[in-house]
Formats: C-alpha cells, structure tokens, sequence
C-alpha cells in the first residue's frame, strides 16, 4: 500500500492503483483515475455503472458480479463494454474507489 | 575451503500482459464446458480478447436444441467419487446436475444459455468447428444466433494469431 496524491488529494491506493480506503474517494478523484485510464470524460452512463458498483460494495462488503452489474445496473453487459473496454467491472471499480473485484463472475 | 559464487542477478522485469486468448471447448457435460466460458468471461473482464471455438462434443453448448439440457458427467468421471454402477442409475445424472446448478447460482455462475448470451455481449466471439459439424451433418442452423461462423481449424489457428490458445 501506498500513499499517492490524486486529483491533488492524498490517497492510499494498492499496488495496481485502487484505493484501499473508499472513504478517501471523491468526484475529482474519479474523473483523474478516469482520465488516466483512458476514458477522458464521463458521462451520465459511466457515473451510473460507478456508482452502483459503489453503493454495491458499500452496503454489502463485496462487488457485484459482471453478471449482476448487467441485470441490475440499469447499463446491459454490450454497453457497458462499450463504456469501459478494458473491463467494466475492474475499472468501475478503480473509478468509484472501491478495492479490485474479487470474484471469478 | 567453500568458496561462495555469487548468484548473478537478473534486473526485475514487468512480465507481459496476456492480450488475447483462444479457448477451445470440446467436452459436452456440465463440468466441460464452463470452465471455458468462464475464462473467456475473465478475459474479457481483465480487457484481453477472446475468442471461443466449439469442438466435437463441446458443439453442445452452442446447438439450440441441447444447450439448456446440459448435464453432469456421472459415469467415467473420478471426481465424483462414487462406484460407476451408482453413477449409471437412472436419474442421478440429472440430480447431480441440478445439485451443481444450484450450487452454482449460489455464487452467480450463470445457466449456460445465459452464460452464451453473456460472453457473446461482452465481445467474445464464438465459433464452430466445420470438421466436427460435417461430421455430425449440422448446419448454421443448429446454432445459437450468437454463433458467428463454421470455420476450419486452419482458420481458428489464423484468428488465434498472436494469442494463447487454451484447449479444455
């Protein structure tokens, strides 16, 4: 764990870049870690897939599935591809500064 | 006297990022089919390409008429720790399978039809295996809509280009 500053603010993040405390997490952080992994703006559709992946992970301790996030979102599985090409659910959560999901699905 | 040799050090490197994977399904039971999809599912979560080719009997898991009525291999299948002959009785094939299934819905693994549907949405693209379907007399029409094409083995090796190919 590391300690880094993002968007101007300290944060700790892990080694591949996700913060460990997701209380540190803010817009502006957001949008940097948005930016640096290749989504330069987001829209009203990525803040939907980020936070309920957020508010998922808040209330119950775990991030949901892909499978979960399709159905359930409000975003389907081909959008949400579309919206994040290098893995909806991993950078969902990188976005939304919650720890990398854990689980196979 | 020992004299000590020093070991030569290697500077630490990154090791490369998978990009692309080719994963080939060619088992028709419960336990032989999802393994492949659900690596292709984790490719495509970690943003690596993947590509699924269907072989001999893994043909199940595409063709309309028997994707939803996959099941659990009982017989000639060590894992399950059982005598052949109790394997053999009619029924427990089914009963394992729902066992399975329901286990597998526990942690959100998904029915295989919807497994398909899911995979073919996140970009991965499926295919059948021509050899396999002239041998068995099938069309395109035998297949899933999400099935994109009959291609040769020659093909599928040009399509893995620049790939891992994974055979389960």
């Amino acid at each position: 764990m590391t300690m880094t500053l993002i968007a101007d603010a300290p944060v700790d993040v892990d080694a591949e870049g996700f913060l460990t405390d997701s209380e540190q997490w803010n817009e502006e952080i957001a949008q940097a870690i948005a930016a640096e992994n290749g989504i330069s703006e987001l829209t009203d559709r990525h803040w939907l897939v980020v936070r309920f992946m957020r508010n998922r992970y808040l209330a119950s301790g775990t991030a949901p599935s892909i499978r979960a996030l399709g159905k359930e979102s409000g975003v389907p599985i081909k959008e949400l591809y579309q919206l994040f090409p290098k893995g909806p659910a991993k950078l969902a959560a990188k976005i939304g500064g919650i720890p990398k999901p854990t689980g196979c699905i | 006297m020992t004299e000590l040799l020093e070991q030569q050090k290697i500077a630490p490197s990154e090791p490369e990022m998978i990009e692309k994977v080719a994963i080939v399904i060619s088992k028709g039971s419960l336990e032989g089919i999802y393994p492949g999809l659900i690596m292709a599912n984790g490719a495509r979560m970690e943003g690596i390409e993947a590509d699924l080719f269907f072989t001999f009997f893994g043909l199940d898991a595409i063709r309309k008429d028997r994707y939803d009525k996959i099941k659990v291999a009982t017989v000639g299948n060590p894992g399950m720790h059982l005598p052949t002959w109790v394997g053999a009785i009619p029924g427990f094939s089914a009963l394992a399978t729902r066992m399975m299934k329901r286990q597998m819905e526990k942690i959100d693994i998904p029915p295989i039809p919807e497994f398909i549907e899911l995979v073919a949405d996140s970009g991965v693209r499926l295919y059948a295996c021509k050899a396999t379907v002239d041998m068995f007399g099938l069309t395109i029409d035998d297949f899933v809509p999400q099935v994109e094409d009959i291609i040769s083995v020659g093909e599928f090796y040009e399509r893995a280009a620049g790939g891992q190919i994974i055979f389960t």
